[in-house]
């Protein structure tokens, strides 16, 4: 092992507080520290800025100050174009799928774990230190568990499940041993600014909150209308493009009916939405493809499990079954309203992520019926 | 960690010669008056003041009264063009303005705002692959109602200097005024106006070791300028604000220092310059020298490198201590490609591979050994880097 003064830590600096307490900890800690900001694609917007939430000049203004008052030298680092290839080309072709795409799972995936993260190595850093909620563990075998935020309210866990061996070796959270209050009072310590930025932007490259808007101008062809139908196959509507609505949708869908409908599915294939009743939403079982297993390899070839489906859902008891091709078909003890293709589902065991895919194929509503 | 520290940005700025501090300090303290006062502190201010317009027409080889003091280069330069513009405007006089595809922005967006403000009319001379400036293009160029033209006299960023005496007898020719921006050039090349037939000429103290915020505009004796800052009738009514009696004097003399010593600080400068052309031409591949080979300033050396973003080379180098520049590169992470390498023909990805090294009084053959080194090592990561499986 390399002495702390002589290892290298390059951190991912946003101007707020959790990722500025990331810094000075390690700065603390005697560590060479390295801020750097990565300047993500953002549309154009009608005033004609260009700026991704997650790195406006002010929040730039911010981090570069920070690192100054830390002492340590900062850089930003041009990350628009692959940040359009990848994050944004991903969100535009899931929509097209009739899928409801999470693109920070996507950005940790090839951004921050990846691009940012081989940049780091190629300026001979030993490692990446982000602000996440998480903790990297290493047992006495060698391996790397990926566990949630000691903070469970702030956990990060679930956008980080696409992490393997390799990157854990060469990550640090620093602030996830920390419960969120303690790191506004380290950050006070430090007397660097407390005041929290919104927590995560999720879809940071708009011009502004309206995703649909932006779909409509970036790739028109995934808002076409198209019918509406029940699960029986009766059509009752119209609707303004699958990109519009989510599973468990309700309002915005136009229809008057006797009992509230909500979307219980999309057929991508024949642009139909399909909307049922409360009790047609939602089901037991679901598969994932693209599963990423932390420590390499799935525990068992069926196991159990708590799954997440959501950021902010909690994890939910269920059998795992490892498919082949990267996938995992998923039955829970007891069914779940809001499964959601294109979302992750992430798999735990207690405080260890396992993993986690991308939700596929969902319960599905017209199972049985003629295509 | 103790890390070697290599400035190489003398280009950008350089450090305020101590001899020169040493100057400026009673004009802080007892000599701090106003040079417009009437009394004894405000006197010894304006003799000062004086003292250093002398200095500097000597180097200029003009009359004092011609020396305008400004607050740097930027300044001087939009003195002269808007001064110009204006003053022929106030006449009724042509309202043609020429330039380079290669000037610095202060002369840029100076005449680009006169173009789109007020109503005058602007001809971009092309530069060749290296950066020169014809003198037949420029000649082609002018027109009957040209007012002023504007051509850089050693470029900022590819070092190229520019026959300005050639250019210059073609704007006499027609009647037409010349300006010159001698930011860089100041420090390293002739301002013998007798020499140079410009009639106007920008320059800025902090580039030849000189305080920063002060500058000079030499106007010819005779030619109409109008202020492009209005106030006091100070500096000839052209530059209304107090005088920065400092600022000046500290400038008087850095500039007479660099004059005195120019021939031997740019015998330094060019062998330094030439170990680094060398050395980089011959253990780097796909790089090219940018700027003219041979008419290029003594401390400059400028290149792109196929495959390399600046940005990150210049994080690179940074973090080896070596400190260098590029046109391309931005704070913000946000890059743009060099306006000056597209004028001059070099396709977009080679005008965002660009680095700007330039050497100084200070620096030392091991300075540019260890440079090399470094610069060799970070472009060879940095193209791996890019090799590496991308993204998808």
């Amino acid at each position: 092992m390399k002495p702390i003064h002589e290892t290298r830590v390059v951190v991912a600096m946003s101007g707020g507080v959790d990722s500025s307490v990331a810094a000075a900890l390690l700065v603390e800690r005697g560590y060479e520290v390295i801020g750097m900001m990565m300047r993500l694609w953002s549309e154009e917007t009608v005033a004609g800025g260009a700026h991704n939430r997650c790195c406006t000049p002010d929040q730039m203004a911010d981090a570069r100050r920070i690192a100054d008052k830390l002492g340590i030298p900062f850089y930003v680092l041009d990350t628009k174009d692959v940040f359009r290839g990848t994050v944004v080309q991903f969100f535009i072709d899931q929509h097209r799928q009739g899928v409801t795409p999470n693109p920070c799972i996507e950005c940790n995936r090839h951004i921050r774990f990846e691009y940012l993260l081989n940049n780091a190595l190629a300026l001979e850093a030993d490692y990446l230190a982000t602000g996440h909620y998480a903790r990297i563990e290493q047992n006495a075998q060698g391996i790397y568990s990926l566990k949630k935020g000691l903070d469970d309210a702030k956990d990060q866990s679930y956008v980080l499940s696409v992490m393997g061996q390799t990157q854990l070796s060469q990550t640090m959270f620093p602030v996830g041993e920390y419960p969120k209050p303690e790191v506004r009072k380290i950050a006070e310590r430090f007397g660097l600014p407390t005041a929290s930025k919104q927590d995560s932007q999720d879809l940071c490259f708009l011009g502004d909150n309206d995703y649909r808007r932006f779909l409509r101008e970036h790739a028109p062809d995934v808002m076409v209308s198209g019918p509406i139908v029940r699960r029986d196959g009766q059509v009752i509507g119209e609707h303004g493009g699958l990109a519009n609505y989510t599973i468990g949708q309700r309002r915005g869908l136009g229809i008057t009916s006797a009992d509230p409908l909500y979307v219980i599915g999309v057929n991508a294939q024949t642009n139909t939405l399909i909307v049922g009743v409360l009790d047609e939403l939602g089901g037991r079982e679901l598969t994932a493809k693209r599963v990423n297993w932390v420590h390499g390899a799935p525990p068992e070839q069926q196991f159990r499990a708590g799954v997440k489906i959501r950021y902010k859902a909690q994890p939910m008891p269920a059998e795992v079954t490892v498919l082949p091709d990267q996938r995992v078909h998923i039955v829970f003890d007891s069914p779940l309203r809001d499964i959601t293709p294109g979302q992750g589902a992430v798999l735990y065991d207690g405080d260890i992520c396992l993993g986690g895919g991308l939700i596929e194929r969902a319960p599905q509503p017209l199972d049985g019926l003629p295509q | 960690m103790t890390r070697r520290s290599v400035y190489l940005d003398h280009s950008a700025t350089t450090p305020t010669d101590p001899r020169v501090v040493e100057a400026m300090l009673p004009y802080f303290y007892d000599d701090f008056g106003n040079a417009s006062s009437a009394h004894g502190v405000g006197r010894r201010a304006e003799r000062a003041i004086e003292d250093a317009r002398e200095t500097m027409a000597r180097i200029f080889h003009c009359q004092p009264k011609e020396i305008v003091f400004t607050s740097g280069g930027t300044e001087s330069d939009n003195l002269a063009v808007r001064g110009v513009a204006w003053a022929h405007r106030e006449r009724g006089l042509g309202a043609h303005l020429v330039t380079t595809s290669i000037e610095h922005s202060a002369v840029l967006k100076t005449v680009q705002q006169l173009t789109a403000l007020m109503g005058f009319e602007n001809s971009v001379l092309a530069v060749d692959r290296d950066g020169m400036v014809d003198g037949e293009v420029l000649a082609y160029a002018l027109r009957p109602d040209s007012a002023l033209v504007s051509v850089i006299y050693a470029n900022n960023e590819v070092g190229t200097i520019q026959a300005l005496p050639q250019l210059a007898a073609h704007t006499r020719q027609k009647e037409v005024l010349f300006h010159t921006d001698a930011v860089q050039a100041a420090g390293q090349l002739p301002l013998d106006v007798t020499l140079l037939g410009a009639d106007l000429v920008s320059i800025s103290a902090h580039k030849f070791y000189g305080p920063k915020g002060v500058g000079a505009l030499y106007v010819r004796d005779g030619v109409q300028i109008a202020p492009s800052q209005s106030g006091g009738s100070h500096e000839g009514n052209l530059r209304a604000g107090t005088s920065n009696t400092p600022g000046i004097v500290g400038m008087a003399k850095a500039l007479q220092i660099a004059t005195e010593q120019m021939e031997e600080s740019t015998a330094l400068y060019r062998r330094l310059r030439d170990q680094l052309i060398d050395g980089v031409l011959s253990r780097i591949s796909d790089v090219l020298l940018t700027g003219h080979p041979q008419q290029r300033l003594p401390s400059h050396a400028s290149f792109v490198i196929e495959g390399i973003d600046s940005n990150n080379l210049l994080m690179h180098l940074d973090l080896k201590g070596v400190m260098a520049s590029s046109a391309s590169a931005c704070k913000t992470g946000n890059p743009e490609p060099s306006e000056v390498l597209l004028a001059m023909g070099y396709p977009y990805p080679l005008a965002m591979g660009s680095v700007r090294f330039s050497v100084g009084r200070s620096t030392t053959e091991a300075d540019i050994a260890y440079t090399l080194d470094t610069l060799v090592a970070a472009v060879e990561r940095l193209r791996k880097l890019r090799l590496q499986p991308s993204a998808v």
